[in-house]
């Protein structure tokens, strides 16, 4: 494989990269985020853990000491595992308060102190460039694997070079992605994605690679057993103190490294994600490990004395052979590397920006900030600039160190230097008791120690330190030397600063935070951020110094962006009830834009702007708190009182509601027999007189034929009356046989019209009807809802008292029902009776009685409950309107019960 | 009607996941102790090779961890469910008011 061609690949995997970022920028923005919210998008962007370091080192690492390799991924294992109880809480303070990065949460937490921003700020940078220095050469080193093992032995132009353009490369498509826009909460959906499909690669990549090793030269799982035990690596030199420091390490990096964290809670949509996260994650990693070993004691074993063992993921396929297989892996590599180094500057830039960049140029202009300028404008710049910066630092500390050895060294000097922002993290999300001043002590301490004992030793060839500060200490004082304090000699130098920088950092934030007294913003925020699960988010109270909605608009429009702050603007005045663009200002309002705000520029910021237009923050701050407790408490109280009153009179008005139906019931239920009889009686009566006249003997035919129509029509009301009777005694026994078929309910009105029209047919009725509405298919009893609709028709003919009687008909499809109203310009019917139509012979008036038993509605409710739905008297329409509510797919099974 | 062999208790299921948080919670402990095993074992001791079968142990751990997170994390899938509020801006990116 030539330069060229691996070049050219590089190029074609970047390119589709970009593609893929692109791609996931323009779904976002058409805000179809359904993929881009997946939980599995959200584990896999949470592999930018397993860097370079863990592609190529942890072989090395393995190669070196074994099993020891191990623990940097058991570590952020158990952290996954126990997520119910921290990664929660972090994502939910990470969401609820918009923080953008872990500088921002640390000031955000203790009373959004920028001081503390800056200093996690500068830790981070400091910490990180070795770091992103180890990617650059890692994916440098690479490529000389590629040139060494090429047949045409293309020599590299230039090692420095290729890092330079890789550097570059990222700068590019960093600042494309990562600072697209101030989005709200800082996410960035191009590059999570991006990042997601680098984890895919990465993981096909070195499993690959293992299988390759394992049953291609290692001769299957069994064999590979036993030449594990074989080789050099046999012994595990297990060291119980470094095993131990090394997890605990690791666990905390997993949640302090600026990038994680910018992965785990920043970019984190949804808290379900972490459900996913908390197995997957670890499976992830147990992965990537899975096949380091075999690789490691197979590249020992083929690879010639002395070759880098950082590099067997690469240089055993080629030795091999098998070009193919390295390109992948040489890809892999190239993934972990490029996905680290983009996220890693994207959260450092932003951290830089947000508490070191606008802050100052805040300092600087604060005389002038009512004066339009581009704030806007000047964070997005300066998050490029701040990208660029880490990425040339990275570049340097390259160039400088001169591409040392051992990469896991770096990395572990890393993590060491992450996890001193733990007992401060920690503390403020667990302990209201933490305070600024303990915090900045324990970071301040922590920091020095750590670059004292691991960072600056570290540093090039031989250190920043002069050798004779190694060897006797500073000024000769012997137990102040880097690898001993305090005389303590002969641990190892990671696990020496790791204890003292830990133990004196815990113990300064501890004792300090006791000894100290926070500030009222401070206390808020301490017990905003330990008790989030338990409350909305503290509203933070402003004076309200007479600021003015314009000015604030004015400067959100800086920050936010025209379009979104007036927008923001807009909402927030209607949810007030205001037109227009301008809410009063009040404190939830208020608190709400600078949550908004702290959203792009961190909570620090937003409040030093906020605090500078409305002329103060902390002023009362501290009345405002203790009349808050007690008003709180008075709320509360009287709230629970009103709640419960208004209980009782619910449930007394329903009780009154149930009586008097009661009793009417009871009244109706009298009336019910002798109704009945005399609903009987009346025909029979007829019948009855009729057919003595019938058997006089002289009758003329005339007569008699008169006769006999009366007494049949006499028994057709009769056996009318008792089919109704009969029928609704099976409906309200449920014991109906459903007929279930399809029809137009624009067909079924048409048919339910026409049966209508004979009733009162004198009349000249006018029917509105809305005929496109009406065309839907419903499956149910067709008869019966038919029935349903002759009868209401039927009613509104017979009892509508306008001198021009209109019926609308109105077709209304909700969600899987439909409703069907039929609306009358008539008188309607009375208040106290609207309850009782639908009973058993309830007749209103006397006027209409004949040829009606009083039982049509009744009939009606019955079907309508039969066939899963609802009649009902819809009052304040105008005239009698009954509303017919039925789902639009009736199941076959037979009754509602 | 209480089954036999089942004791009377009410609120079954949210019982249930008050203890499932508990298992949660208390899963990384057990994950410390099993992992922090084999210092007290002391592999550099024993006369046999020990890196394979640290390995083998390692990785059962490990497995094990990850099958018990999978199940906590189905578990407490309900829980989650009921809190999640529905992510602001999630239709409007500008966000609304909270």
């Amino acid at each position: 494989m030539g330069f060229n061609s691996l070049v050219a690949v590089c190029l074609a995997y970047v390119i589709m990269l970009f593609a893929v970022a692109f791609m996931a920028e323009r779904r976002a923005r058409r805000s179809r985020l359904r993929f881009l919210r997946s939980p599995w998008i959200y584990t896999l962007s949470l592999s930018i853990y397993c860097t370079a370091w863990t592609f190529y080192g942890a072989v090395g690492y393995a190669a070196r000491s074994g099993l020891e390799f191990l623990v940097i991924y058991l570590g952020p294992t158990l952290v996954f595992v126990g997520w119910w109880w921290l990664l929660r809480k972090l994502v939910r303070i990470g969401r609820t308060h918009r923080i953008t990065s872990i500088a921002d949460l640390i000031s955000s937490r203790y009373g959004k102190s920028n001081a503390l921003g800056v200093i996690v700020t500068l830790m981070s940078v400091v910490a990180a460039t070795p770091y992103i220095a180890l990617q650059l050469q890692s994916v440098t080193l690479s490529f000389d694997a590629f040139a060494a093992r090429s047949p045409e032995g293309w020599a590299l132009p230039d090692q420095g070079a290729t890092a330079l353009w890789i550097a570059g490369g990222l700068a590019l498509f960093t600042i494309l992605f990562g600072t697209r826009n101030l989005d709200a909460n800082e996410r960035h959906h191009g590059v999570v994605t991006a990042i997601a499909l680098e984890a895919v690669v990465k993981l096909v990549a070195l499993i690959a690679v293992g299988v390759f090793v394992v049953w291609g030269l290692g001769g299957g799982p069994v064999d590979m057993l036993a030449r594990i035990d074989a080789s050099p690596i046999a012994e595990w030199p297990l060291q119980p103190g470094r095993f131990a420091g090394l997890t605990f390490v690791s666990a905390a990096a997993v949640l302090t490294l600026p990038r994680m964290f910018q992965v785990l809670v920043v970019e984190n949509v949804d808290e379900r994600h972490l459900a996913t996260a908390s197995w997957a994650f670890p499976g992830y990693l147990m992965l990537m490990s899975l096949f380091v070993v075999p690789i490691a004691v197979m590249g020992l074993e083929l690879m010639p004395e002395g070759s880098n063992p950082d590099l067997f993921v690469l240089t055993l396929p080629l030795s091999q052979g098998q070009g193919t297989l390295a390109l992948l892996a040489f890809l892999g590599g190239f993934s972990s590397a490029t996905s680290m180094v983009i996220v890693a500057a994207i959260a450092l830039a932003t951290m830089v920006s947000n508490h070191i960049v606008t802050p100052l140029w805040l300092a600087l202009r604060r005389a002038s900030t009512r004066a339009p300028g581009d704030v806007r404008g000047l964070v997005l710049i300066s998050r490029r600039l701040s990208i660029i910066g880490v990425l040339s630092m990275g570049y340097m500390y390259y160039r400088l160190s001169g591409g040392s050895e051992a990469l896991a060294a770096i990395g572990l000097i890393a993590f060491v230097g992450a996890a001193q922002v733990l007992p401060a993290l920690l503390g403020g999300i667990f302990w209201r008791g933490a305070t600024h001043v303990g915090a900045m002590t324990g970071l301040l301490i922590g920091f020095a120690i750590w670059a004292y004992t691991l960072f600056l030793p570290s540093v090039g060839d031989a250190g920043l330190l002069p050798q004779s500060v190694l060897q006797s200490g500073p000024f000769g004082i012997g137990w102040l030397r880097p690898h001993a304090l305090f005389g303590i000699a002969g641990l190892d130098p990671i696990l020496h600063a790791l204890f003292w920088s830990l133990l004196f950092n815990a113990l300064a934030f501890l004792i300090f935070s006791m000894l100290s007294f926070p500030g009222p913003l401070e206390r808020l925020q301490g017990v905003a951020f330990v008790n989030v699960f338990d409350q909305s988010p503290a509203a933070r109270s402003w004076a309200q110094g007479g600021v003015e909605a314009e000015d604030l608009l004015s400067m959100a429009q800086r920050i936010l962006g025209a379009r979104e702050a007036q927008h923001f603007f807009q909402t927030q005045a209607s949810a007030q009830g205001k037109e227009g663009f301008l809410p009063d200002t009040t404190s939830p309002f208020i608190a709400r834009l600078e949550r908004k705000l702290a959203g792009s520029v961190g909570a620090a910021t937003a409040h030093a702007m906020i605090a500078q237009l409305t002329g103060g923050s902390a002023v009362s701050m501290q009345d405002l708190i203790a009349v808050a407790d007690e008003t709180a408490e008075a709320k509360e109280y009287s709230a629970t009182l009103e709640a419960k009153s208004e209980e009782l009179a619910r449930v007394a008005r329903a009780l009154r509601d149930a009586n008097d139906k009661l009793r009417d019931l009871s009244v109706q239920k009298d009336s019910f027999l002798s109704q009945i009889s005399h609903e009987l009686r009346t025909p029979m009566t007829s019948i009855r007189a009729f057919s003595e006249i019938l058997m006089e003997p002289d009758l003329p035919d005339a007569l008699r034929a008169q006769y006999a129509e009366i007494i049949h029509e006499e028994a057709r009301r009769l056996t009318r009356l008792l089919d109704d009777l009969l029928d609704l005694s099976v409906l309200e026994n449920r014991g109906v046989q459903l007929n279930i078929s399809v029809v137009n309910l624009h067909d079924l009105l048409n048919r339910a019209l026409q049966s209508a029209s004979s009733t009162r047919p004198e009349r000249a009725f006018r029917i509105e009807r809305d005929f496109p509405t009406e065309h839907m298919p419903v499956f149910t009893d067709t008869d019966r809802l038919v029935q349903v609709f002759i009868n209401l028709i039927s009613n509104a003919r017979k009892y509508c008292d306008s001198e021009h009687p209109v019926l609308r008909i109105e077709v209304r499809k909700r969600g899987k029902r439909v409703q069907i109203d039929f609306i009358d310009n008539g008188a309607g019917i009375a208040k106290h009776s609207q309850k009782l139509i639908f009973e058993k012979f309830a007749r209103l008036t006397d006027e209409s009685r004949a040829g009606s038993a009083g039982l049509g509605l009744a009939i009606c409710r019955e079907i309508m409950a039969n066939l899963g739905g609802t009649i009902d008297y819809l009052p304040g329409q105008g005239g009698a309107a009954f509303r017919v509510s039925l789902p639009l797919r009736r199941g076959r099974e037979v009754g509602a019960n | 009607m209480p089954q036999p062999g089942k004791p009377l208790f009410l609120a079954r299921r949210s019982y249930r996941r008050r203890r499932l948080m508990d298992a949660a919670r208390l899963l990384p402990v057990l994950g410390v102790v099993l992992i922090l095993l084999p210092a007290l074992w002391v592999p550099a001791q024993t006369p046999a090779p020990d890196t394979g079968r640290g390995g083998i142990y390692l990785f059962a751990v490990w497995i094990a961890l990850i099958v018990a997170a999978f199940a906590i994390a189905r578990g407490l899938g309900p829980v989650l469910d009921a809190e999640e509020l529905p992510e602001q801006g999630a239709r409007d990116p500008l966000g609304t008011p909270d």
